[in-house]
């Protein structure tokens, strides 16, 4: 119903545009210059008045009602309800829901998770429930209806001649574009305060150092007893982190061991070696290479590089894991090298060429320059960009969940499974869970880490870059 | 840094060396020359070939992908007698269509006789056949009530042997006479000449690769056992002992398998009487000989036992009048077994078989048999999500660019949010995965799966991309263009609206399709938000539960089937495709619209 009220009311929206422009431009007569603002922003005036209190009123109830809605069928039923655990609850009203949106329809089933008397008792709820949700409806729709008729008429009325309307409308923009704005911090408070939120609930579960340093990992051992509070004492002894912590940063060694030299050799060749018609052809390979998803390297790290290596240990009489850490953290190295090379490149082409002119002035070779001048000059960026593909391979997810294990083994053996940090918050979320065990709320806290590592990475990124950069000009 | 890089100590350094040169002779100063020249080459080299590995790289991932997702691209189909006179004309949709397609299978393969054998006959097709059949009636009427071929999917693994996956048989014509003691099951072969030596010589050959395999695995099994029970007898962690003992118990008995394999085939591969025994383990060798085919289980140069598997017409045959398909695969390693392969191989021969443009993968959604699943269910949740992300994230990014670029004051609130516009665009993606978990389905309760949540999901990710490449388009336009405006009387708003930003939009659609294209890569968050539920119908809006394409990517790598690694592939080639076209778009738009100020 809210849907269609908002899209009623872009109709309204445009229809008072046309009707306040045409307004505007017979108030004016024969001179359109007398009007101190253009017609089309009479139009506009007229069309926020119109619209833009019905809209946000309409979304403030649809917001609220079903809430509202709910409580009232709980109220209601309280009886029959206060004997019942939560999760019981959530059945019953889910019913409640699903037997409501096909009343109208006939020969339509419906899968039921109550029974017996519940289950006749969820159908009288159902009537209840369907004749608050038409309440709501009725309501919203004669809200929305006096709103336009009120802001309508206000706004019809207020479009003369000399009325500044255009600056009305101006500022109506301006505050748009500034909401518009703060959703970028918005989305940055939501991260925090939903990590927060969930990992402090976690910690009441299993105490923050134990979970923090604790050396064994084996959520899915986690049980709760019979009142739905965990076992404090157990929880705390599996969910200890550090085995993720070493997978995650054994990966990420591999990864940046491989793509740190290739990346920043191919950025020297590309910026101080390479003929235009090289870098005319490598450049959009390597943004190729960039823009390949990471699901696509998950499966060429599964199907490819991970039998490969098992393959090679095997021949040499090595024991390889099938899902060893090398695979993940080489076929992670190939998908960082083109970020750490367009990043270095970008650095080392910023080095000014006088540095380099003086250098081959006093007779030296271009790797010589190289090595003694440009890197030198570039280092701080160069730290920088390292640091940013660490921050990326850290938080990288998709390889490592296809080609790296689910096992916490506590090892720095490259050729062992091991685990990371974002494999243990895909494997402890998908599939439906109960919201609020030990084991969801504990990918809360182990993204909360994940977030904590990359912002502090980022930032100090940043800072390197700012404190140590040489000012040329 | 200006030339206080130089410093002290390398100016030291080089004063030092030159006077040494000054002293020294002047071969020592070409030898220096050729070797700082050498060290020059060394660099570049160096340097190029950081390149061609990383590149090399690229063209490993491509040629993988591609050649095992080719194949993907075909299906082979049977062409069946249906039997459909019982099926009305006027309700197509509720006749029973699983009897005409058994009864037509069984008199296509007429000779597979016991209950065994026909269900083994009826596993060539493919078990969605019925349906099949009934959807190309309900389109098509004018096929009810009638009796003809219709070409129905074979199953995936009769696929993978018709394109030569799973084995190759490698065929021959031997000149020699054969005489087979029989038309039917257990019969004597005996040739005129020892046709079978250059087989045997390939049976040896096998017998010996596995022996040498065995062995490997065995020193490692070994390997791994002693580790296991050195834990036990060392490790103080009460559960990695009782882990450890399971796994030596295990690996106990593995162990003593392989050996006794091993012990065997050693015996084998020593035994110098010339024949063998082909098991299960070993090659396959078929003889097509007078309208049937014979399996061999025992073999010598010029004699062989065997089994037949479609019934023979003539007992004997003259030279080059017969075949010999010799499959060096071991039955037990291909799930494709030899009497499969005689029954298909008959259905090549009676032209039954036609390949095709695989129109099921690209029209069909989700499913658990690799021949009947296909991507439009995951193109079309892609498609949607894509749609709430595109409406979502490009008035938000431009507005937001538009403020911080052209109003925003500069303080330390356009401060903040310009440093947290750059952090965020560095957020891990699965963390936006939480946030969409825990504020739009837990907090808002909007519905799981759907691509609305997705979309929304993705577009708080893209943001900050599209707001970093709007603010770059906007900066780049210069100062003059927004004097001029609000020298002719325009608002500030006026002079964006109608002159920076109409200037602005190639760079900031550039910016978009490639935030776009991100997005549309994107997996981690969405597995997050429940998007890897198993969908079957195609999804008919924003609300309804989907998958999108690289979820589906994922979801097939984890199944077992060979079929839905090439399904994989292929898929991986679609999303490739729709990627670089994007980007193509991205890259045309600049080339053809940013202008140079």
């Amino acid at each position: 119903m809210a849907l269609y009220i908002l899209g009623a009311l872009l109709v309204v929206a445009l229809a008072a545009f046309i009707i306040g422009r045409a307004r505007a431009i017979s108030i004016a007569g024969r001179e359109i210059s007398s009007l101190h603002s253009r017609p089309t922003y009479h139009g506009g005036f007229l069309a926020i008045w119109a619209s833009v209190p019905a809209f946000l009123a309409t979304i403030l109830l649809a917001s609220l009602s079903g809430r509202y809605v709910e409580n009232a069928v709980l109220d209601k039923f309280s009886d029959t309800l206060s004997s019942i655990g939560s999760a019981q609850t959530q059945a019953f009203l889910r019913d409640v829901r699903s037997l409501a949106e096909t009343a109208g329809e006939t020969g339509r089933q419906v899968i039921l998770s109550t029974k017996g008397e519940l289950r006749e008792q969820a159908e009288l709820a159902a009537e209840l429930y369907t004749s608050q949700i038409s309440t709501v409806n009725v309501a919203m729709l004669v809200l929305s209806v006096i709103l336009v008729l009120a802001g309508g008429v206000y706004g019809y009325t207020r479009i003369r001649v000399e009325k500044r309307n255009r600056h009305f409308v101006e500022k109506f923009i301006t505050g748009i574009l500034v909401i518009c704005s703060a959703v970028a911090i918005l989305t940055t408070i939501g991260i925090v305060f939903s990590l927060i939120f969930e990992s402090i609930r976690f910690f009441q579960k299993v105490p923050f150092f134990d979970f923090l340093f604790g050396y064994h990992w084996s959520p899915q051992s986690a049980f709760e007893n019979a009142s739905g509070t965990s076992l404090a004492g157990d929880n705390s002894r599996i969910f200890g982190a550090i085995p993720l912590f070493v997978g995650t940063f054994l990966i990420t060694f591999i990864a940046i061991s491989i793509a740190a030299p290739l990346g920043l050799m191919s950025a020297i060749y590309m910026s101080d070696y390479a003929s235009q018609r090289f870098r005319a052809i490598a450049k959009p390979v390597m943004e190729i290479l960039a823009g390949i998803p990471t699901v696509v390297y998950g499966f060429f790290a599964a199907l490819t590089v991970a039998p490969a290596i098992r393959g090679w240990g095997e021949a040499v009489g090595l024991s390889v894991s099938s899902e060893s850490a090398l695979a993940a953290g080489v076929v992670m190295g190939i998908m960082i090298i083109p970020f750490v090379m367009s990043l270095s490149d970008d650095v080392i082409n910023s080095v000014p060429q006088s540095l380099r002119d003086g250098s081959y002035a006093m007779g030296a070779t271009r790797s010589e320059t190289i090595r003694r001048v440009v890197l030198p000059a570039a280092l701080p960026g160069i730290v920088s960009a390292l640091l940013l593909a660490v921050s990326r391979a850290v938080g990288e997810t998709m390889i490592v969940v296809m080609a790296a294990g689910l096992a916490a083994n506590l090892t720095i053996n490259p050729l062992e499974a091991v685990t990371t940090v974002t494999v243990q918050i895909v494997t402890l979320l998908v599939g439906d869970q109960e919201f609020d065990s030990a084991k969801t709320l504990a990918a809360f806290a182990l993204g909360l880490v994940l977030f904590v590592i990359t912002l502090c990475l980022n930032v100090y990124a940043l800072y390197v870059v700012k404190k140590y950069r040489e000012q040329y000009d | 840094m200006t030339d206080t890089t130089n410093s002290p100590d390398t100016n030291n350094r080089k004063l030092k060396s030159s006077a040494r040169i000054g002293s020294g002779s002047l071969k020592k100063l070409r030898s220096r020359k050729k070797a700082r020249y050498a060290s020059e080459r060394r660099f570049k080299y160096l340097g190029l070939s950081a390149i061609l590995v990383s590149v090399g790289f690229l063209v490993l991932l491509l040629a993988t992908i591609v050649g095992s997702g080719i194949p993907a691209f075909t299906y082979n189909y049977v062409k069946l007698p249906v039997d459909l006179t019982k099926i009305e004309a006027d309700n197509p949709a509720d006749g029973n269509y699983t009897k005409p397609v058994r009864d037509s299978i069984s008199e296509v393969i007429p000779y597979m006789s016991g209950r065994k054998d026909k269900r083994l006959a009826r596993g060539i097709i493919s078990g969605g056949a019925s349906i099949e059949v009934r959807d190309m009636v309900v389109a098509d009427t004018a096929l009810a009530g009638q009796k003809t071929d219709i070409a129905v999917p074979v199953s995936d693994f009769a696929d993978l042997y018709l394109k030569g996956l799973t084995a190759k048989p490698l065929v021959s014509s031997p000149q020699a006479e054969i005489t087979i003691s029989g038309l039917e099951d257990e019969v004597d072969i005996t040739l005129d000449r020892n046709v079978f030596n250059g087989f045997l010589g390939r049976v040896k050959e096998t017998i010996r690769a596995e022996a040498a395999r065995l062995n490997t695995r065995m020193v490692n099994l070994q390997l791994s056992l002693d580790n296991q029970r050195q834990i036990v007898q060392n490790s103080e962690n009460e559960l990695a002992v009782e882990s450890a003992k399971a796994s030596v118990a295990s690996l106990e008995s593995q162990l003593a398998g392989f050996k006794n394999k091993y012990d065997a085939l050693i015996a084998r591969r020593d035994n110098s009487t010339s024949r063998e025994i082909l098991d299960q383990g070993m090659p396959s060798l078929l003889l097509k000989v007078g309208g049937g085919v014979v399996k061999v289980n025992e073999v010598e140069g010029a004699s062989a036992k065997g089994e037949v598997l479609i019934p023979l017409k003539e007992a004997a045959a003259s030279a080059g009048e017969w075949q010999m398909q010799e499959i060096l695969e071991a039955e037990e390693n291909r799930k494709f077994s030899d009497k499969e392969v005689a029954i298909l191989d008959r259905l090549v021969d009676e032209q039954r078989i036609e390949t095709r443009a695989n129109l099921i993968f690209f029209t069909k959604g989700a499913s658990r048999e690799p021949e009947l699943a296909g991507i439009w269910g995951a193109v079309v949740g892609s498609f949607f999500t894509m749609l709430i992300t595109l409406a979502l994230s490009f008035p938000l990014g431009v507005a937001a660019a538009i403020y911080l670029e052209e109003f925003a004051p500069k303080n330390k609130i356009t401060a903040i949010i310009e440093v947290n516009i750059n952090n965020l665009a560095a957020v891990p993606s699965i963390v936006f995965g939480l946030l969409g978990l825990a504020v739009f389905l837990n907090f808002f309760e909007l519905p799981r799966s759907a691509p609305l949540v997705g979309g929304m999901v993705l577009a708080l990710m893209t943001l900050p991309t599209i707001i970093i490449a709007s603010r770059a388009a906007l900066k780049a336009v210069p100062p003059s263009i927004r004097e001029a405006a609000l020298g002719v009387g325009a608002s500030k708003i006026q002079s964006v609206f109608h002159h920076v930003l109409p200037l602005a939009m190639p760079g900031i659609l550039t910016g978009t399709i490639i935030g776009m294209a991100q997005a549309l890569g994107e997996t981690a968050p969405l597995l997050m938000i429940g998007m890897v539920a198993f969908v079957v119908d195609i999804p008919a809006g924003i609300f309804d539960p989907a998958t999108v394409l690289p979820v589906q990517i994922y979801m097939w790598a984890d199944f077992p089937e060979p079929g839905f690694q090439q399904k994989t592939a292929a898929a991986i080639m679609v999303l490739l495709v729709f990627l670089v076209l994007m980007n193509a778009l991205a890259v045309l738009l600049r080339k053809r619209f940013e202008r140079r100020w």
